[in-house]
């Protein structure tokens, strides 16, 4: 145990001390001599057939020293989708290429076609508006169940089709859901939109490119959430440099939620361009490129059917969703919709049949992919709202029913009919927390309180679980991966006796730099501030995949933890030979070894000391210095899941809905630092409520991106939002991870849109409007207009 | 190009500057202090935010030519005199203010600006006066905690 700041306490974060004080060193803070500037040419069409582009204008503008086109890049590789998905009748997906700037056509609006390098920014932006781009527009497929049906128009000529592909999850389960569905004594059917999100996060990607003519190296400083497999795809598939003739360094990252996982061209470009030039090489996205070439978030087009008893026993859950993926497969996007979305369409429920069909669709817009969540938003969205409304149909409490289908304690691990193994989890725990934390018997009186000011009151219940730590390789290279999912960590004990932890994980505002310690100062007994963590610079770190999906303590914490323990298995060999005894006579606790029964001790320093200094070794049975790297590969997933509740009040004047309280009740497992994990759900509780009520990425029947700016899109703002009631104390224990956590940075995100949207649901209903359904995000107009109907 | 001379926490700074650069891309790029930063394109974000002449300032919103002679406050003039946080910044600590650091310096300087004119602001005021500066991590609950706190209305320590 650490004197102090271990495992469980609410220790401060030390990263907090640089931003605080303005010394965070972000991407585009970084500058180096000779810096040349980049800034892209965008198409201002959806969908456009490239007749010429002539850059000689542009070429000859004051400062500028190169210009690209897509022709530069007809060569090399493309950018790959992660996730082989094969459709139903077996075929594998559609994968049209990825350039790194677009070439023969432009497919969204923001596509890159064009990129000019120049002394300074202005002289870039400057000389971009002098390329001349001679391109027709074409009409543009946006909707999606338009873009199935029509084979004329199509976003990717090459493939004559807009399907990416049509997927089943469980095939073989469909007949048996089906026949299921066909003969139950209640089938309650709803259909929605899990709507369009711009990720927001509120550093703009940049990306700067280095090359070095003596080595032959090549550097990226890069807004990455995982520099490893950035470094990966573009050596591997996009440009073919040798990985370790690639350094991708992302230092501290602006926030990601999944936006900064993927790799995109301009990383590729500013590359080309360092080399041609042999000077760096630098861009910095504006707000309106991030809103027009970053991946977005969610955009499924969802029919739902819960068939149940009378009683509300549930029997099956059958889906069919069309999932948006723009106009290009970004890395992740075709795991997304799938093996996130559809391995979730149980819930926390004992039902036996589930069957999801997903349609992933190729649009004229900006590439969709993972945004926190990602998936799993979707399926729980469609899940507790389907089951809100059948338990409002059948008469039953929206409590009630779900306690009635639970998987019981008792029942783990439980094999869902999904396909999953659930480890741990005690979802009548988490509800039996929710009513009291959230007063659910007070509710009657503040509704009666709401009613005397004029306004409805209604209360949203919902549960959810998540797979996250995401991992296992075998599941994963089962269900069509085509990357290993595990992470890596390297415990440097340095001769002084204060210690580096080299980690694949990348911390951009989850606080890393705090909570690793914290396990590590744990295991060794010594104080956490001598711990540092090393992150983001592929030159420096073992090969692990980066964060995303919660899985940085889950995946990358337990190999610092199993490196932990090699240290500790090889500091007592080196303590048993300073202490003249056997390795297995000798206790390790707080920090000190000493031989059992006797009066022997030396510390963990003198150990580290030791180690460096080995005068008198007998390295024959062990080796100098003290450093272990570990890579981990758990077993499963590991499931968070949570019980929510959230009062509205909705003004019936104008359908403004006024969130009055949230409380969310979560499963995380053991938790290292409490005060990072109620911030991380607070985050994501804000995230989930603006999709609920204020974000919403709409592009018109053209493909023009309408809400593409932070004046269009409705940001969540300090006074959009409550304080929220945080509860991570009802949880069990990951079974299968040595630290026994489970992740939590996206469940509020998960958990918050159908909670919200039941209450606001709720409150129409008590105050006497027969509305079932408000797409998201449930505005004042669409809350009115449903009123008013 | 125009040269100007400004005031910058307490030191005069000379920068040429082109007509169009507005102050924040002086600051970052003219003067080498990235700690303020640039979150946007339409003077939404609020993590550009400095004190001009005492006042709160998107510093994205005024050309840094108008800043000629002007006495500017940035981030890193924030920290007490010995080096240590000061009492806005040490709450933002205490009270888990921030995740990812990105928008923290407009925030710092906003919640400075409220609190010279507000030093007892309600939980509502805080959050109506923080509506020119958005935060993706954190939910705003720490930042409105920490504000509170720093105006002497919550416990000083929250976490350990």
């Amino acid at each position: 145990m650490a004197a102090d700041g271990g495992m469980g306490h609410a220790t401060k974060r030390r990263e907090d001390v640089r931003f605080l004080m303005g010394r965070g060193k972000y991407t585009d803070d970084y500058t180096a001599a000779k810096t040349t500037y980049c800034a892209f040419a965008r198409s201002t069409v959806a969908n456009g057939k490239i007749n010429s582009i002539d850059t000689s204008a542009a070429a000859a503008m004051p400062g500028v020293v190169a210009v690209f086109t897509g022709e530069d890049f007809v060569e090399v590789g493309g950018n790959p989708a992660g996730w082989l998905i094969n459709s139903r009748d077996g075929e594998p997906m559609k994968e049209p290429k990825r350039p790194v700037l677009a070439h023969g056509k432009v497919r969204h609006v923001g596509d890159a076609f064009a990129a000019v390098i120049a002394e300074t920014l202005e002289q870039a932006m400057d000389a971009v508006e002098a390329i001349d781009a001679d391109i027709d527009e074409l009409d543009a497929v946006v909707n999606m169940a338009d873009a199935l049906a029509n084979d004329k128009t199509l976003v990717h000529d090459e493939i004559g089709t807009n399907q990416c592909f049509d997927w089943g999850w469980i095939e073989d389960n469909r007949a048996a859901t089906d026949e299921a569905i066909k003969n139950a004594p209640h089938v309650t059917t709803l259909e929605l939109v899990n709507n369009r999100l711009v990720p927001n996060a509120m550093e703009p990607r940049c990306s700067i490119g280095e090359y070095d003519p003596g080595t032959g190296d090549y550097r990226l400083t890069t807004t990455s959430q995982n520099p490893h497999l950035t470094r990966l795809l573009i050596s591997a598939f996009v440009m073919g440099i040798p990985e370790n003739k690639l350094t991708v360094h992302s230092p501290d990252v602006g926030g990601g939620f999944g936006s900064k996982i993927y790799h995109y061209g301009e990383e590729a470009l500013v590359l080309a361009a360092a080399k041609k030039l042999n000077r760096p090489v630098k861009w910095t996205s504006t707000r309106t490129e991030a809103f027009l070439s970053d991946a977005h978030g969610r955009d499924h087009v969802t029919k739902i059917e819960l068939a149940c008893e009378k009683d509300g026993t549930f029997i099956a859950f059958r889906t069919e969703t069309m999932a948006n993926v723009g106009a290009y497969l970004s890395n992740f996007s075709t795991a997304t919709p799938t093996f996130l979305h559809g391995t979730l369409m149980a819930g926390n429920y004992t039902v036996p049949n589930v069957y999801v069909n997903v349609k992933a669709v190729f649009t004229n817009t900006a590439p969709v992919d993972a945004y926190r969540g990602a998936g799993r938003p979707e399926a729980t969205f469609s899940l507790e709202r389907v089951i809100d409304k059948a338990a409002r149909e059948l008469g039953i409490d929206p409590i009630e029913i779900r306690r009635k289908n639970f998987v019981k304690p008792d029942q783990y691990p439980y094999a869902s009919a999904a396909g999953l193994e659930y480890d741990s989890g005690n979802y009548d725990s988490l509800m039996d927390g929710l009513e009291k934390r959230a007063d659910l018997a007070g509710f009657e009186a503040r509704r009666a309180e709401s009613a005397k000011n004029g306004k409805l009151r209604g209360l949203g219940i919902n549960s959810y679980i998540e797979a996250c730590g995401i991992a296992p390789s075998n599941l994963v290279g089962v269900l069509g991966s085509r990357v290993g999912l595990y992470d890596a960590a390297t415990v440097r004990v340095n001769a002084t006796g204060n210690i580096s932890v080299m980690v694949g994980a990348h911390s951009h505002g989850q606080g890393h730099e705090t909570a690793f310690p914290q396990v590590v100062a744990d295991m060794l007994g010594v104080d956490p501030m001598s711990i540092e963590i090393v992150h983001g610079d592929t030159s420096k770190i073992p090969f692990g995949m980066g964060t995303y999906g919660s899985r940085s303590l889950a995946v990358c914490g337990s190999a610092v933890f199993r490196a932990t323990e090699k240290i500790i298995k090889k500091a007592t060999l080196i303590a048993a030979h300073m202490m003249e005894d056997k390795p297995e006579n000798v206790d390790f606790e707080d920090g000190d070894f000493s031989v059992k029964g006797t009066n022997k001790k030396v510390s963990f320093g003198d150990v580290a000391l030791k180690a460096y200094i080995p005068h008198d070794f007998p390295i024959e049975a062990i080796e100098p210095g003290l450093e272990e790297t570990a890579f981990y590969d758990p077993a499963n997933f590991t499931y968070p899941s949570g019980a929510y509740a959230c009062e509205v009040e909705v003004d019936p004047d104008t359908g403004k809905v006024d969130i009055c309280s949230m409380v969310a009740m979560d499963d995380f497992g053991n938790v290292v630092n409490p005060m990072i994990v109620t911030g991380q759900v607070q985050g994501g509780l804000a995230q989930g409520i603006g999709q609920a009520l204020l974000e919403h990425g709409i592009y018109d029947e053209n493909g023009q991106l309408l809400s593409g700016s932070l004046m269009d899109y409705a940001m969540p703002r300090a006074d959009d939002l409550p304080n929220f009631v945080v509860d991570h104390s009802h949880a069990t224990v990951c079974t299968h991870n040595p630290i026994g956590v489970k992740g939590c940075g996206e469940a509020g995100a998960i958990g918050s849109p159908p909670t919200v949207v039941n209450a606001v649901i709720d409150a129409l209903q008590r105050g006497g409007h027969d509305v079932e359904h408000i797409d998201m995000p449930v505005s004042p107009a669409r809350v009115w207009a449903a009123m008013n109907s | 190009m125009p040269k100007i001379t400004m005031n910058v926490n307490g030191t005069s700074v000379s920068a040429e500057v082109e007509n169009r650069t507005v102050l924040s891309t002086a600051l970052r790029e003219g003067l080498g202090m990235t700690g303020t930063h640039i979150g946007c394109d339409t003077s939404q974000c609020g993590a550009c935010v400095v004190h001009v002449n005492g006042k709160a300032v998107k510093s994205c919103t005024i050309f840094a030519v108008e800043a000629d002679g002007a006495d500017i406050d940035t981030i890193e003039g924030q920290a007490n005199a010995d080096g240590s946080l000061n009492v806005i910044q040490q709450a933002f600590q205490d009270h888990h203010g921030l995740q990812c650091g990105f928008c923290t310096p407009g925030m710092i300087m906003s919640a400075a600006a409220l609190l010279k004119d507000n030093p007892k602001p309600t939980e509502a005021e805080v959050r109506d006066y923080l509506e020119g500066n958005i935060c993706r991590c954190t939910g705003y609950q720490g930042i409105v905690n920490a504000i509170m706190a720093a105006s002497g209305q919550m416990p000083a320590i929250a976490a350990e």
